[in-house]
């Protein structure tokens, strides 16, 4: 991978392309704030429920953070793993589908066919109003 | 049921843009100074308000409005974008579902060929740039009737960029002029439907169908050169000729086939752009006009009241007219955005770069695809003011009327008349019949064959314009009777013996020597008060013009 990218050096990058960009700590100074917790729970309802688990995280964005120590200018981001695969097409026919029965055993509760859920999301509640609660 | 769009839209709506730039929505494009003049005495009309508004402070700012579209088309396929379940409008909750729709842990998705075709299809039509190579990428949030947890879309680097859509507005005093009208377009990705949340709220839950999830979309986003809803309106209906010409999307908005949301700021001209909202739920060509201007117009009356507007996201109620906000507790949406690392880049080809020996099945050639492509309706409505000598206007109103460009091709087959007086009748006789009853061309109780017919004994002179109209008016009652029938039944053949006609204008004459003498000491109208009466005594069988000359010859002698 490594003798790759010094291959690429030399390619300009592609103009126009939107890239992501990181939300979390952009100055690098290694410490997440209680909005970033707050709002990384909410996004991806994970429950970071100790110190340890944050300082866990934290340490992981140190870890990654060391790629920035390549030099990537000139150099096209790879976006996947899988770019010199051919991305097979399927012809469209229908092959799958009339399987209601067996899905709907998944779920919990059914109401005639039809999966029963909440009425619309449930937000999580804020840090200082939440109550310890077990973890399944 | 589509009214002909061009021509309702506009009517009524001009009140409301009194002051919003003293009609800049429609004046912007106008060929001449001249027409400006008659769109701001249009704009000054007092029109019945829908709602109240404050009339206009001195000295104030003129406004300008800026909406953007987002369109969403359903693709017209067999199977779904990521797998081989059905695409059905209505089927049994939950059945055309696959383990991958359903979000089982362990499948994948399979792209699906056609998808990718009709994207490219909509793309040359709409003059973009197809991307040899474009990216797939998750979009994240919890949604029950998103079973993933996300949703398959193309964020990044779409399948097409930097388009064009060219439709057409009416203006002018009566709304009889077409102006051409283009908006660009910024992308058109491919993407994944979502399934259907029925609310419960009695029984306070939401029940899930996800026969819908994982069906291929077409996302068309619109760059905000839209100012007003009419232009919205006239470019989402070219859009939807456009994708059912190409057949890549049936794109009937009431089965949810096409779903348009409108991002909609106002600003001074030469500020900087305002803050927008978002208005969604959006099911009709005629709610989107509706609901644009009522936007517009609040937010001009609130931040002329002082008020600010929020960065948020509001539904239209039809039946009060009025955006209503969708307030979130959830705040603004952070999507978290990565690409999806089960699809490898798409790419495709074109007559050039197709590597030799490929498959066929696994390869997509865009020349191929761009030779291959229909009739778009720009060049149909080119092609029938060329062909049959119609205004543009005439050619816009055959297209948007669903099933009229048909009928009207039908009877051109079968009929002997001239294309302009098919035109004519086609689009105010029948045209007008269908509007006073608010049918459908499919409702309607003529066929073209016996329009054909009545026309074609229009055009042998065996019956009178006149005589025409009576025999249309009998024939939609829907009686089964042919045109010939009625023609014979009622007598309305046309006097041919001149000899007797000759007779009628003389007994006339002599029971209205009044009349007479007006003519003779140089009222030259009278005239057609004596063919009036002429017509009537003949029960409008005889032509107008013979029954002049008769008269003119026996007046002079």
């Amino acid at each position: 991978m490594w003798s790759r990218l010094v291959s690429l050096g030399l390619r300009a990058p592609v103009g126009g392309r939107q890239g992501f960009t990181s939300k979390v700590d952009p100055q690098g100074s290694g410490r997440i704030t209680v909005q970033v917790i707050e709002h990384l729970e909410r996004l991806a309802l994970v429950d970071f429920g100790s110190r340890e688990a944050v300082a866990r995280l934290e340490k992981a964005i140190a870890f990654a953070d060391r790629l920035r120590a390549v030099d990537t200018d000139g150099v096209e981001p790879m976006e996947s793993v899988l770019e010199d695969r051919c991305l097979y097409l399927r012809s469209d026919n229908v092959v799958e589908g009339n399987c209601a029965d067996e899905l709907l055993q998944n779920s919990h509760r059914v109401v005639e066919e039809y999966f029963v859920a909440p009425p619309g999301n449930i937000s999580l509640p804020k840090l200082d109003e939440q109550e310890p609660f077990p973890h399944s | 049921m589509a009214a002909p769009m061009l021509r309702w839209v506009g009517r009524g709506r001009l009140w409301t843009f009194a002051r919003v730039d003293g009609g800049s929505c429609h004046r912007r494009g106008a060929p001449t100074g001249s027409t400006s003049n008659r769109i701001r005495g249009q704009s000054s009309v007092a029109q019945q308000p829908l709602y109240t508004t404050q009339k206009p402070r001195k000295g104030e700012h003129k406004w300008a409005a800026v909406v953007g579209l987002e369109i969403h088309a359903q693709i017209s396929s067999n199977s779904k974008l990521f797998s081989g379940s059905q695409v059905r409008f209505s089927a049994p909750p939950n059945s055309l579902v696959s383990f991958f729709d359903a979000s089982l842990p362990g499948t994948l998705p399979v792209l699906n060929r056609r998808c990718v075709e009709a994207a490219v299809m909509t793309g040359l039509a709409l003059n973009c740039h197809i991307n040899k190579k474009s990216l797939f990428d998750r979009k994240h949030y919890f949604y029950a009737d998103l079973p993933a947890g996300y949703q398959i879309t193309q964020q990044r680097l779409p399948i097409a960029v930097n388009g064009s859509l060219t439709y057409g507005v009416c203006a002018g005093k009566k709304q009889s002029q077409v102006i051409p009208k283009t908006v660009r377009i910024k992308q058109i990705q491919l993407e994944q439907d979502s399934g259907k949340s029925l609310h419960d709220d009695l029984r306070s839950q939401t029940l899930i169908d996800l026969n819908r999830a994982g069906v291929g979309l077409l996302e068309v986003v619109l760059e905000p050169d839209l100012s007003c809803g009419e232009e919205a309106a006239a470019a989402v209906r070219e859009l939807q000729l456009i994708l059912q010409a190409l057949g890549t999307s049936q794109a009937n908005m009431a089965e949810g086939q096409l779903r348009v949301d409108a991002n909609i700021s106002v600003h001074h001209p030469g500020e900087p752009l305002g803050v927008r909202t978002e208005v969604k739920n959006l099911n009709s060509i005629r709610f989107l006009a509706k609901a644009i201007d009522y936007e517009i117009q609040r937010q001009i009356d609130e931040l002329e009241n002082g008020g600010e507007i929020l960065n948020e996201t509001r539904s239209f109620h039809h039946q009060l007219g009025c955006t209503m906000s969708m307030r979130d507790k959830e705040g603004k949406q952070d999507y978290r955005f990565m690409p999806e690392p089960n699809l490898p880049p798409l790419v495709l080809y074109d007559a050039t770069s197709l590597p030799a020996g490929a498959d066929p099945q696994q390869v997509i050639n865009i020349d191929q695809i761009r030779e291959t492509l229909p009739e778009l309706p720009r060049v149909t409505r080119e092609r029938l003011v060329q062909q049959y000598g119609m205004l543009l206007e005439h050619s816009f109103t055959l297209l948007n009327e669903v099933g009229l460009l048909e009928f009207f091709q039908n009877v051109i087959k079968e009929t002997r008349a001239e294309p302009k007086k098919v035109t004519s009748w086609v689009l105010n006789t029948f045209l007008g019949y269908l509007k006073q009853q608010n049918l459908a061309v499919s409702e309607s109780p003529v066929t073209p064959s016996a329009l054909a017919e009545l026309l074609d004994l229009l055009d042998s002179r065996t019956i009178s314009s006149a005589a025409a109209k009576q025999v249309f008016e009998e024939l939609w009652k829907g009686e089964g009777k042919t045109p010939g029938q009625i023609v014979s039944e009622k007598q309305l053949e046309l006097m041919e013996d001149r000899g007797s006609l000759e007779q009628l204008c003389h007994s006339v004459m002599e029971a209205h020597p009044q009349v007479v003498m007006d003519l003779k000491e140089g009222n030259p109208r009278a005239i057609n008060k004596l063919i009036g009466l002429v017509r009537k005594a003949t029960q409008s069988r005889a032509d107008p013009a013979m029954i002049k000359e008769i008269l003119e010859k026996k007046l002079s002698s």
